[in-house]
């Protein structure tokens, strides 16, 4: 038994093709959580959670490829481990994209217009709206896709005036803005919790 | 209320520009960014990877060949450049010349060169960044040149090296230079920074800031002579965070492979063994100029220091 508990010790995996990794690794950090790089399969072993960082999509779908990540990241992204990801890794994991359209992951019910609220001109911090963070929570967009649709089955936890920017489904959680450019950004800290809450059990499970 | 931070703070930058203007730049990293004199380029580059491309009617290798005034770029070019594209697009104003900011911004481009590539149009003055919400990147030789920039509003910096020569030397000078001055403000006391903030002309807050977290407090890119995978990867170990590719992809003898070869050689930049299987067949680099043999007038980083 004390050899399961040191196979599911709480290493989240950050996928580290291009974009801001070093800024999630940070963030992780400051939650006490170790971190790993991601940019081959074997980087996916043994992995407690998984996140998919801002960045350019289209970048890391031509890296996805050609270091053969592709299938063995869909597999992660199917086996029920706590996954956060922010602006492009959001982009990576809706069920459809728009401008251009272009492959992804699919495993969010939702539709996605890339670069949705414009050019970097139109970047900045904007307040959320939503039940489940404080009040005052706000969220940085930067050239922020946009969720046009979401599925029955996929919770919206967060509004930018209208639009949908935060959402969950099992244990996939998704945001248009980057909460990884804060300090302690509550959205963060729901992320560790869930991995620290899932940590907790295995350990008691193995025990 | 929760109050929320940027990760840093950072002198002369409101919270919101941190996280924005800053943290705009932070998403490039670990990509590349390449120069694109039309749509069709851009959609290669795009295709092969790049994480952003600049739009510029010369590649800097053309710049020297055909002398005379060079200039922000034709605004129709640039508009065809954004339309073929769905990754940033990036351009060059002259040093100084703050109406070709103006309009860059106008257009919507989503970072401003202030670029010695071009002819400079102000000898004196750099264009006052703080006032554009557009994020301005600028070429360095050394920290005192990094640190007036950023003061300027700056929110991103790249070696200068020497662009269109096909040749990194200069752009290894430079990181090289760069980050032994980062270093050797660590654990320095109050009246050396102090000290080094004059010399530098800087603030001293800057400096202390440098000195306290050991890096810039802007991400810190690679430009001017990259022109082979191994290239992007030795700016990177060197500390690039992310590589600028000028006339060494479309001056090459296979602009696609070369393009995807340099992509993949700043992921792994660690890795030898990657960066042999991309380097393999990649046919004729862009012709080098070896800087030794270039009159002084000829080098375009002792522009806007």
């Amino acid at each position: 038994m004390a050899s399961d508990t040191v196979k599911t010790a709480p290493i989240v995996g950050v996928l580290a093709l291009q974009g801001d990794f070093a800024e999630h690794e940070a963030a992780l950090r400051s939650f006490g959580l170790p971190c790993r790089r991601v940019r081959g399969a074997r980087d996916l072993d043994g992995l407690a959670g998984l996140v998919l960082p801002g960045g350019e999509s289209t970048t890391m779908l031509r890296l996805l490829d050609a270091e053969g990540l592709w299938q063995p990241l869909a597999s992660a992204l199917r086996s029920g481990m706590p996954v956060l990801a922010t602006c492009a890794g959001m982009i990576l994991l809706a069920e459809a994209v728009e401008n251009p359209r272009q492959r992804s992951f699919a495993v969010l019910p939702i539709t996605v217009v890339r670069n949705g609220y414009g050019r970097q001109l139109h970047s900045g911090t904007f307040p959320l709206r939503s039940s489940v963070l404080p009040a005052g929570t706000t969220g940085t967009f930067i050239r922020a896709p946009r969720i046009t649709a979401v599925g029955a089955d996929c919770e919206v936890l967060a509004w930018r005036d209208d639009d949908p920017v935060l959402v969950r489904r099992g244990p996939v959680l998704a945001a248009c803005f980057h909460p990884e450019l804060e300090r302690r950004h509550p959205v963060y800290a729901m992320f560790a919790g869930e991995i620290g809450g899932r940590t907790a059990t295995t350990a008691e499970c193995g025990a | 209320m929760t109050k929320q931070h940027p990760i840093r703070t950072v002198p002369g930058f409101t919270a919101e520009e941190v996280v924005s203007k800053i943290g705009f730049c932070e998403q490039l990293k670990g990509g590349v960014v390449m120069d694109v004199i039309n749509d069709e380029q851009a959609r290669i580059a795009e295709e092969a990877g790049a994480c952003a491309v600049m739009a510029l009617e010369r590649v800097p290798a053309d710049i020297r060949k055909h002398g005379g005034v060079s200039r922000a770029s034709d605004p129709g070019m640039i508009e065809a450049i954004q339309k073929a594209v769905s990754i940033p697009v990036m351009a060059k104003v002259r040093i100084g010349h703050f109406v070709e900011a103006q309009m860059l911004e106008a257009m919507e481009v989503d970072c401003i060169d202030e670029s010695e590539v071009l002819t400079p149009a102000d000898e004196e003055f750099h264009v006052d960044k703080r006032v554009f919400k557009t994020p301005f990147v600028c070429g360095c030789r050394d920290l005192g040149e990094a640190l007036r920039r950023i003061h300027e509003g700056a929110a991103l910096i790249r070696t200068k090296g020497e662009a269109g020569t096909g040749n990194v030397v200069e752009a290894v000078r430079h990181m090289r230079a760069l980050m032994s001055q980062i270093r050797e403000l660590r654990g320095q006391d109050e009246k050396f920074l102090e000290k080094k903030a004059s010399e530098l002309r800087v603030p001293f807050a800057l400096v202390a800031w440098v000195a306290e977290h050991g890096r810039l407090p802007v991400p810190n890119f690679s430009a001017g002579g990259v022109a082979t995978p191994a290239d992007a990867a030795l700016m990177m170990q060197l500390g690039a965070e992310a590589v600028f590719v000028g006339s060494g992809i479309f001056k090459s003898g296979n602009p696609q492979q070369r393009a995807r070869a340099i992509v993949r050689a700043v992921t792994h930049f660690e890795e030898p063994k990657v960066l042999v299987e991309v380097s393999k067949g990649l046919g004729e680099a862009m012709v080098g100029i070896d800087i030794q043999t270039m009159p002084p007038q000829d080098r375009l980083a002792s522009r806007g220091i």
